[in-house]
């Protein structure tokens, strides 16, 4: 019993500095005056960057807390020490994508609460609230840790999204992702409950050992369909076709900030505890599981840029845009699909291979939101068309715009785009996966089409029926600007370019260390 | 070290022309002169540390890049790549000074010196690379740059022809990164050098077939090769006149370069099984970009249509996997790109006078109402039907001629019937060059054009961009032992890698 009760702080320090930083913004809230509550935001945002501080500081360790000693598992399957909570290069990796998603969100909103349209002291919390759950789950190593992690982090997401008050499609986004996310949980809950029933254990590696040494369980098809609901369960949060449909909707309806928050942190928490489960505990079913995310992989991508192609607006071309990207995302776990994928060193690359995608997609991702963000003050109603000459009224978000849509597209200048295409390339080849290789070949010339559109459009001269005086006066009516949006803007243009530069930051951080 | 300075030349040129203030657009075009003219310069100094008949690459540079997924920072010039090289600085800098005398609407010069300068990065990068990613990546850079060169500086109907433009080569680039991760897989390194030398020892056959195929789809998406060269006439006939050139001059080379660096060497044995399969496309575009020639009205969609012909027989000449099909082709890729330079310029002046580039509508003589323009119009496109004694001649009969004694492993006969068809698809291309000479160039000028006369020849800027294109197209059609000598070492040393 003595290690229950030694817990490393050091590993769990961003945890309690985003915790500590959550009830201090609520409580300093109450103590603000009305005209200053925008100070809430930035003592969340300071809450983030600590947290972030914090997780470089600590290191990578590994740092192992919250364990138990060995024991014997049902059908004699022998175990050492577990432990629920392990600090890693996963974590680290994963714990400064959810920091800097959630601050460039933060900057996303301070003019939003400053000019009252969003509740100050809440806003902060609930998005430091669901920072904490993402940083647990990252370093989650049993079953249950990590369901308890994805509630808290989809939790304030609910109330975040349905913000924007007295806006019927707020309420629309906000219900709408309470009945997915309270399914998809309950899915994922019940395929974790029959996997502690199969194999007696929670723990990761303690559930890959009884998966890998018990033929008995191979044979029953209940160990594939605890497998498989599982999956399902994180398919909905990655926003995997065909369990996709409530994104497009909660995107558009919740403020853009948060959109931004949904598309990138809580994708990528989703994302990792797919990792985790799937690569970890799964890894003996990758037989099982392979097939499946090839498929879904596949649907995903085809899908998402299908639709993407007749978007009118701006949030929901970029919402199809992120569940194609999820496609791309999913392929280098696909490829676990061919006998030729499954080994040690294949898994380990798609796992290196989807974090690092994933890294690159958030900072690509963060970039065009922020940009639609500005945009949003002049133009609240978001149509693409909107965006028609953006060039001459604000050149340099028209450029950040132009470049972060290119990225997304994986076309140069900016080389992020152009090696996450190549890095999720290389695990499918690498894997003898050629087909999906080439499904994803096809998708990517589709996704050039709706992403250059927009592009063009940033830079397109007025269109016949407008005049120039109607537009004038359009300008006039905007809002102030934003310094915090344009700091957004800047920090995610030097992020991106940076990681273009030096995409190994990314690409060989993510190993695990859960892994052989 | 000029290895990197004729990349960060450009790339430090475009960065300045992005970031120039609004007001100081007029200077842009000076320090866009000045930027390519010492890029210019520099890789000329590319030549320094050639022995003659050196083989290999006689400058290198080889850092890591990102060791993940070992990408190196590899970068050579041989025999092959300096020709194209320095083909594409000097175009750069002749495009860049051709924008001191004309500019497009909506003008802006730096912006769009800034594109050019980023095309030459991409352009001049694929030419250097000597690492299959860093290849795509150079490849890559060009696309974006050209869609907005086309798409803002062009014609009513550019956006249509350039998204149709960066649609198509992204599908042929994706399909080249394929075929290149492929090759990747199989032999596990990105080393072009060490790959060429291995002559495709340790890739299986049929991973060699699929590889070859998927680079060839890719790469002949940029040739263009019949029938996926669609995109070209639209492309081009929308451009603005700096685009029309750098998009034929080098653009196009990138793919045939490609196949020659790549496809050949690396898995020959996939090459030899496919190649009769490039010969017959090859000779397909010969026919179809001649035939097409004949029905169109429009100068800037004719020459494009010759390019598809002329490319035709770059492309056979690779297709014969001979020494002599090899220089063949790596010669016409710098006689087109000079010749078809020259072509644009002189069409894009004429379209930039007359605001239309319809023969009907410009009417003949334009020898006595602008003889300067009338005589280079008239001088590229006699080098363009491949007169003797000028550069299109040497590319276009050696790579018939190698057709005629393709590689011992190919079927002679095939080759045979493809060398006669393209035999007599050059001798269709002087017709309607001739044909558009006539209409245009000779006789009288249209009664109409009498009131004309404030149409101005051709200004002394024009006659600096274009005069090196003419003095060189004439110099390598007399002697052109110019290119050869440097292409022979560095192509026999790649054609014994090839089977035969």
């Amino acid at each position: 019993m003595s290690q229950l009760q030694r817990i490393d702080y050091a590993a769990v320090a961003p945890l309690i500095v985003v915790s500590g930083a959550a009830v201090a913004v609520l409580v300093a809230d109450l103590f603000l005056p009305l005209g200053r509550r925008a100070l809430s935001i930035w003592l969340a945002l300071a809450g983030t960057v600590g947290a972030l501080v914090t997780a470089v500081l600590a290191g990578t360790g590994p740092r192992r807390t919250f364990c138990v000693p060995g024991t014997t598992l049902p059908g004699g399957v022998r175990t050492g020490t577990s432990c629920s909570y392990v600090v890693d290069h996963f974590t680290v990796l994963l714990t400064v994508i959810f920091c800097v998603a959630a601050a460039v969100c933060l900057l996303l909103s301070v003019a939003p609460v400053a000019e009252d349209r969003l509740p100050a002291g809440e806003y902060g919390f609930l998005i430091l609230c669901s920072l904490a759950g993402m940083i647990t789950i990252a370093a989650a190593r049993d079953l249950i840790t990590i369901v308890v992690a994805l509630e808290v982090l989809t939790l304030p997401v609910y109330v975040l999204a349905g913000l924007r008050r007295g806006d019927p499609r707020s309420a629309e986004a906000a219900l709408k992702f309470f009945l997915v996310s309270v399914l998809s949980g309950a899915v994922t809950l019940f395929g974790v409950s029959l996997v502690y029933g199969l194999t007696g254990a929670v723990h990761l590696d303690r559930v890959a050992a009884a998966l890998a040494q018990r033929q008995d369980l191979r044979h029953l098809s209940l160990t594939a369909a605890a497998v498989l609901l599982v999956v399902v369960g994180f398919a909905f949060k990655v926003s995997a076709v065909p369990f996709h449909w409530w994104a497009p909707d909660t995107y558009q309806g919740a403020p853009v900030p948060i959109a931004a928050f949904l598309a990138t942190a809580s994708k990528s928490a989703g994302f990792a505890g797919l990792l985790l489960v799937l690569l970890v505990a799964f890894r003996p079913y990758a037989f099982v599981w392979g097939p499946v995310l090839a498929v879904l992989a596949a649907a995903t991508m085809t899908l998402g840029n299908l639709v993407a192609l007749r978007q009118r607006h701006m949030v929901r071309l970029l919402a199809w845009s992120s569940v194609a990207q999820a496609g791309y995302l999913l392929v280098p776990l696909g490829v676990a699909a061919g006998s030729g994928g499954r080994s040690d060193g294949d898994l380990r690359t798609a796992g290196a291979a989807t974090l690092a995608f994933l890294s690159l997609y958030v900072a690509m991702s963060l970039g065009a939101f922020a940009c639609v963000a500005w945009v949003t003050r002049d133009k609240p109603g978001n149509a693409i068309e909107d965006y028609r000459g953006l060039v001459r009224r604000s050149p340099v978000v028209a450029v950040a715009l132009a470049f972060f849509l290119l990225c997304l597209a994986g076309l140069p200048p900016g080389f992020a785009g152009l090696f996450a295409k190549v890095v999720v390339f290389r695990s499918a080849l690498v894997g003898g996966a050629g087909v999906l290789a080439l499904i994803m070949a096809v998708n990517t010339v589709i996704g050039l089409y709706y992403y250059l559109r927009v592009a063009a459009l940033v830079f397109a001269g007025p269109a016949e029926a407008v005049r120039p005086a109607m537009a004038l006066r359009a300008v006039a009516a905007g809002r102030p600007r934003s310094l915090a949006v344009a700091a957004a803007i800047g920090v995610t243009v030097i992020g991106t370019v940076v990681l273009g530069f030096a995409p190994q930051l990314v690409i060989s951080a993510g190993n695990l260390a859960g892994l052989p | 070290m000029i290895l990197v300075g004729v990349l960060a030349l450009p790339a430090l040129g475009a960065l300045l022309l992005a970031l120039l203030p609004a007001h100081l657009d007029r200077s842009a075009r000076w320090v866009g002169v000045a930027v390519t003219a010492a890029t210019f310069l520099v890789s000329l100094a590319l030549l320094d540390g050639r022995s003659s008949g050196a083989k290999g690459d006689w400058q290198h540079v080889d850092v890591r890049w990102v060791p993940a997924i070992d990408l190196r920072f590899h970068l050579g010039v041989d025999g092959i790549s300096l020709p194209l090289v320095v083909l594409t600085t000097l175009l750069t800098l002749l495009c860049a000074i051709y924008t001191v005398h004309s500019l497009p609407a909506p003008g802006r010069a730096g912006t769009m010196l800034a594109l050019v300068l980023v095309l030459e990065v991409g352009m001049v990068g694929t030419f250097l690379a000597r690492d299959l990613l860093l290849f795509f990546v150079f490849f890559e850079v060009v696309l974006a740059p050209m869609y907005f060169l086309i798409a803002v500086w062009g014609g009513p109907q550019a956006r249509h022809a350039a998204t149709k433009f960066v649609l198509y080569t992204l599908l042929g680039s994706v399909l080249l990164l394929v075929g290149l991760l492929t090759v990747y897989a199989a032999a596990g390194t990105l080393d072009m050098v060490a790959l060429a030398h291995a002559h495709g020892s340790g890739i299986a056959r049929s991973t060699q077939g699929a590889a070859f195929l998927l680079l060839f789809a890719g790469l002949a998406v940029k040739s263009p090769l019949w029938p996926v060269h669609t995109w070209l006439p639209d492309a081009h006939t929308e451009a603005p006149t700096v685009g029309s050139v750098l998009l034929a001059g080098v653009l196009l080379k990138m793919g045939t370069y490609g196949l020659i660096r790549v496809a050949l060497p690396i898995v020959p044995a996939g090459a030899e099984r496919f190649a009769p399969l490039l010969a017959v496309l090859a000779v397909a575009g010969i026919g179809v970009g001649t035939l097409a020639c004949f029905t169109q009205t429009d100068l800037k969609r004719l020459v494009a249509y010759s390019s598809v012909g002329h490319m035709g027989f770059v492309l056979l000449g690779i297709s014969t996997l001979s020494e002599v099909g090899v220089q063949a082709a790596l010669f016409g890729n710098i006689a087109h790109g000079v010749i078809t330079s020259l072509l644009f310029f002189a069409v894009g002046g004429i379209k930039e006078r007359f605001r239309t580039s319809e023969m009907a509508a410009i009417g003949g003589g334009l020898a006595k109402r602008l003889p300067r323009l009338g005589a280079l119009l008239t001088l590229a496109a006699v080098a363009s039907l491949g007169l003797p004694g000028l550069a299109g001649f040497w590319g276009e009969a050696f790579a018939v001629l190698a057709a005629y004694r393709p590689a011992a492993s190919l079927d002679r006969t095939l080759y045979l019937t493809l060398a006669v068809l393209a035999a007599v698809g050059a001798a269709l291309a002087a017709a309607y060059f001739l044909r558009m000479l006539r209409s245009v160039v000779a006789g009288p000028p249209p009664a109409a054009a009498q009131h004309a006369a404030a149409v101005p020849d051709a200004s002394p800027v024009e006659l600096l961009a274009w005069a090196p294109l003419a003095l060189l197209g004439v110099v390598l059609g007399l002697y052109p032992a110019l290119v050869l000598d440097l292409t022979k070492p560095a192509v026999a040393l790649l054609v014994t890698a090839l089977p035969g």
